[in-house]
């Protein structure tokens, strides 16, 4: 009895829980929270005579018990610490050495030390940018919806249970369920827009342009030009669709040429190969095509183009990642609405506002903080998230960053995860350099939030 | 007061603003047209999750129902077989219990690393941490819990994998135990959180009158808390249970793509989740019968998450009832 | 039945029904044929009729059959023990009781000609016109021009300068202008209690309402910040109809015209404060002004 009421008297100023558990001084200690302060006087004011035997033996047996839990407890809370310590020292330690400018800029190689990871980054920027536009307005006006709207109607009170009930489910919902989703609906649409002509095509597309593209007759082999040097060069013709006939190239004819100043109108001479008339003066031989040859179709496309269905595009990642993160952001604003006073809704009430304007003029300016670290938040996740891109997306070898909504990608996850699967260890280490830009972006988007929150608690105070 | 002296610029001021205030108020209709639009704006919002529900269920069913008119495929097999080869050419049988089953391994392993770890780490932090601790070793689970899932897989591929290799010969290079013990990791935060709100969820006039009656701290949380929060707790577990089923880039990193049967933690295995990736990676033709099964286990998956996080949800909101 | 009182003072109002017609009872809607012209001038012109009203949260009956006038230009306070029903009844008058769903009530309660209980009633042009401040001062979170501002801005098109108009008239009318004229931009949550208080009076105000709820406007607040309000009050009875209800008894018959006392949902007695409280006709109203319950 005395020697554990000796261990709590020199542990009272014990704070720190590591250094207990080293010692082996585990009694009680000073505990911030309710139940500290009587229990310790209780402890001071024990009298050991005021005890009978089997008494002292159960309290000793249960002091001990405590002994033993808390020192569980406290190797419990170490080795969570260690996990995380021991995660991030693994992965730091492959990951930092092969951190490179080129592995931030390049594209992925085949080669482990030229490969890097720009399109991925840019293909998640493309992506998780237009999640956010689609999502965050979703999300609040719906949170907005059920915690600011109370309807007087009975039905429409039950319509509100049931989504807030359905979005509480959909939280729990697997995010590569919601990959399989928007491969159907997204991606191939339902198949409703499937193309009978062409099975790989687009059956509806905007802000496309088609181009034939000839080159001229000084860059075929097989044609002589005699002596005369012509450098190459390459003319577009426009053409309608996708699916129209084939230009044939006519002397006289009017075409574009790709130069570095935009496209250029260049009057071009159509010649047969076969015929050998081809023109000896250099000028007109460098913008002579073989009119039998058959054309390259190229599209030019605009950042707007838009197809249906969308295919393995931006636009169905960006839709797919919403469907994961809309319930996590109409959660989390829900909570940050519900923390606003009801007196100042009341307040606003009172003066004439309507239920919108005391949202708009009120709420919403007093909960912006909270719902910005929870969007904020939900937009890490987003980063992060591989499972439902992988189902879209597939892995694909992308070169260049998206340059329209419509262009095939890749994220940042998903080529970590494509560098992990191959079987080479350069290629580990490279994604180990990956997830070590992956992090830093992530610990900068939660340091972000963690300091929106800690002002607003400021402000509050 | 200083009436007098407030008053003193008063009579123009007051002419000035009595005008004011006679004169035409905003017209109520537009402000009532305006926000009948917002409204039904939000309404839109708000069916828009329902529709994420509908489609979900429709697409699942929908296509599963193709899969099931393969003449390859049939219920029966499904539902009973332990067999799931659908790439091989003659014989593919889909029997679902074979991806079941090692979704069940990945989760029993982490489920035994997951609960107790993080039951005991929520009543430290809920009952026992001093507030120095407690503000170290908040950020720290945050950290965990936001870190993507892909970085468990490399994790549990390249580090945990090689450890257990060296531990003991007999772990696979993809192994149903490295994939578990990540997905235990990632799902630690998740019990612990839960399982702390449902323990602070406990009022602490219940602690106190433990204390009173003579407790240690150990008493009070084992003898009054712990009951006091249990459904709390189990819902923590369920939803954690649901997280850990669903879980999907560490066990297609880790846990390999042999689907089988059995309880060998160093056996390779494949998960639901893991069967999905695989087909949806790999080059099988859209529109074959590998294709739409693959829907058959997304709806498989998606009845039995689904059916956990009602449940955990629904003995959540009862636990909340009872001490608001 | 403790319902049939008539208000003494009513000597302009042989067109006003003041005892409730028992042919109304547990009507909804009510078409009133006399409908009680009241001419602005007139000094002892009633403001507000209620007849009959009973109102209910789910089925617990918080109001029984209320009927009495408050007389334009006066206060008027509600007193009672707590649950007696007279905040729900404040309430009620501008429909601030909308937003708990299941709160709805019967019978007869008219502003001048308009139905507040009606379901075609704007509540929101309704609230232009009456206006209520809260037990905890409740500014928003912003500064102190914008708070006034407020309401304006909602129901106005306004010019800088006339809003600044507004708002310095407001704040001088609620006797908080000197306190904040050099800091109209500083925070609203920064001022004191009775200042907060004081503020709110002004953004109410601000709007032009005709009516003026108080439920309980002193509570939160220090004797001194109650005494600013109390006189705040006196001076504001020229231009409002006050409605104030209290739990102070002092209060009431410091600064109140007329005193109505309710208990258990129901109205016991109305009168002028002077005989509420030297002569109470009531048994209970005498036990609950002299501290014997409540």
């Amino acid at each position: 009895m005395s020697d554990i009421d000796s261990q709590d008297d020199s542990n009272m100023s014990a704070d720190d829980a590591e250094k207990p558990s080293k010692d082996g001084h585990i009694g009680e200690q000073s505990v911030s929270g309710p139940g500290g302060t009587p229990k310790t006087s209780l402890l001071e004011a024990r009298d050991p005579d005021a005890f009978d035997k089997p008494t002292l033996i159960t309290t000793r047996s249960r002091l001990a018990k405590d002994f033993r839990f808390r020192v569980m407890c406290i190797l419990t809370a170490c080795a969570s610490v260690l996990i995380l310590v021991f995660l991030l020292g693994s992965i730091l330690g492959a990951g930092i050495p092969t951190l490179s400018w080129t592995l931030l800029t390049g594209t992925p190689e085949p080669e482990p030390e030229n490969a890097g990871m720009w399109p991925a980054l840019m293909g998640t920027l493309w992506v998780c940018t237009m999640c956010a536009l689609i999502t965050l307005p979703l999300g609040i006006g719906t949170a907005i919806l059920i915690e600011e709207f109370t309807p007087r109607n009975r039905i429409a009170r039950q319509v509100l249970a049931l989504i807030q009930l359905n979005i509480t489910n959909l939280a729990g919902v697997p995010s590569v369920v919601y990959g399989i989703l928007g491969l159907t609906a997204f991606v191939s649409m339902f198949s409703l827009f499937d193309n009978s002509d062409n099975a790989d095509g687009p059956s509806m597309e905007v802000g496309a342009v088609y181009y034939d593209q000839f080159s001229n007759v000084a860059s075929d082999p097989f044609i002589d030009t005699g002596d005369t040097e012509a450098e190459e060069r390459y003319f577009l013709f426009p053409v309608e669709t996708r699916d129209a006939p084939s230009t044939v190239p006519k002397t006289g004819m009017l075409a574009y040429e790709n130069s570095e100043g935009g496209l250029k109108e260049v009057e071009i001479i159509a010649i047969d190969p076969f015929a050998d008339d081809a023109p000896t003066d250099a000028d007109a031989l460098s913008r002579t095509i073989d009119s039998t040859s058959d054309p390259g179709r190229i599209s030019e496309k605009q950042w707007y183009y838009l197809r249906l269905p969308f295919g393995r595009g931006v636009v169905a990642g960006a839709l797919t990642l919403m469907l994961v993160i809309l319930p996590v952001i109409i959660i989390s604003t829900q909570e940050s609405l519900r923390a606003v006073p009801g007196t100042l809704r009341a307040g606003a009430l009172g003066l004439g506002a309507t239920p919108w304007q005391v949202v708009w003029n009120v709420t919403l300016p007093s909960a912006i903080p909270g719902i910005m670290t929870g969007s904020i938040l939900a937009m890490s996740r987003a980063i992060g998230e591989t499972a439902p891109i992988l189902i879209i997306a597939g892995i694909v070898y992308i070169r260049s960053a998206p340059q329209h909504l419509m262009d095939d990608y890749t994220v940042m996850p998903l080529q970590i995860y494509n560098w992990t699967s191959r079987p080479q260890e350069e290629f580990h280490n490279i994604a180990a350099g990956g997830i070590v830009i992956l992090l830093a972006i992530l610990l900068t988007f939660n340091a972000v939030a963690v300091l929106i929150r800690h002002r607003m608690q400021n402000k509050l105070n | 007061m200083s009436s007098a002296l407030s008053k003193a610029k008063s009579p123009e001021l007051e002419a000035k603003v009595q005008k004011l205030l006679e004169r035409q108020k905003k017209n109520l209709s537009w402000v009532r047209l305006r926000e009948k639009g917002i409204f039904l704006c939000l309404i839109g919002c708000g069916l828009f999750s329902l529709l994420i529900t509908g489609s979900i269920i429709f697409v699942l069913t929908s296509e599963t129902i193709t899969f099931f008119r393969f003449e390859e495929v049939t219920l029966g097999n499904f539902l009973l077989s332990t067999e799931w080869t659908p790439l091989l050419g003659n014989t593919k049988s889909f029997g679902i219990w074979a991806l079941i089953s090692g979704t069940l391994l990945v989760t029993a392993i982490a489920m035994l690393l997951a609960l107790p770890l993080g039951l005991v780490t929520a009543i430290y932090l809920s009952e026992y941490a001093p507030r120095r601790v407690r503000s170290t070793l908040k950020p720290i689970l945050e950290i965990l819990a936001g870190i993507p899932t892909v970085v468990y897989g490399f994790f549990a591929l390249m580090t945990i994998t090689p450890f257990l290799q060296w531990c003991y010969d007999g772990f696979n290079i993809y192994n149903a135990m490295s994939a578990g013990i990540a997905v235990g990791i990632l799902c630690f935060p998740t019990v612990c959180s839960l399982a702390e709100d449902a323990l602070q969820a406990v009022p602490s006039s219940l602690r106190d009158g433990a204390f009173g009656l003579g407790g240690t701290r150990f008493d009070a949380t084992i003898k009054v808390i712990l009951p006091a929060a249990l459904s709390g707790i189990i819902s923590a577990f369920l939803l954690a249970i649901a997280r850990a089923i669903g879980e999907t880039m560490i066990v297609a990193l880790a846990a390999g793509s042999r689907a089988h049967v059995t309880i060998n933690p160093g056996d390779e295995v494949q998960t639901m989740t893991g069967y999905m990736v695989q087909i949806a990676g790999g080059d099988v033709s859209n529109f074959g019968i590998e294709y739409y099964s693959m829907y058959a286990v997304a709806f498989t998956l998606f009845l039995i998450t689904l059916s956990l996080t009602m449940i955990g949800n629904r003995i959540r909101k009862k636990y909340r009832e009872t001490y608001d | 039945m403790s319902s049939t009182i008539t208000s003494p003072e009513n000597k302009a109002g042989s067109q006003l029904r003041t005892q409730h017609d028992p042919d109304s009872q547990m009507a909804t809607v009510h078409m009133r044929t006399d409908k009680p012209h009241t001419e602005p001038a007139e000094k002892d012109a009633t403001a507000i009729v209620m007849e009959d009203l009973s109102s209910w949260y789910g089925s617990f009956q918080a109001l029984k059959s209320i009927s009495l006038n408050v007389r334009k230009n006066k206060v008027t306070a509600f007193i009672g023990p707590s649950g007696c029903g007279k905040s729900t009844l404040l309430r009620w008058i501008n429909r601030m009781n909308d937003t708990i769903h299941s709160a709805r009530a019967t019978g007869n309660l008219h502003l001048g000609d308009l139905d507040l209980l009606a379901s075609t009633t704007d509540v929101v042009d309704l609230r232009r016109k009456v206006g209520i401040v809260f037990q905890k001062p409740n500014p928003f979170p912003k500064s102190i021009f914008d708070n006034v501002a407020f309401g304006p801005r909602l129901h106005m098109k306004l010019r800088r300068n006339e809003l600044l108009d507004i708002v310095e008239w407001s704040l001088r009318k609620a006797a908080v202008w000197d306190e904040v004229k050099d800091r109209l931009h500083a925070p609203a949550l920064g001022l004191s209690g009775g200042q907060q208080q004081r503020l709110c009076i002004a953004r109410t105000i601000a709007v032009g309402p005709e009516v003026l709820l108080m439920d309980e406007p002193c509570s939160a607040l220090d004797p001194g910040s109650t005494l600013a309000i109390e006189e705040l009050m006196n001076e504001l009875r020229d231009q409002y109809t006050i409605v104030i209800v209290t739990h102070n008894m002092q209060q009431a018959s410091r600064c109140s015209d007329e005193t109505a006392f309710f208990f258990e949902g129901k109205l016991i007695e109305m009168n002028d404060t002077q005989s509420i409280f030297t002569n109470p006709a009531n048994q209970k109203t005498e036990d609950y002004i002299s501290g014997r319950f409540g």
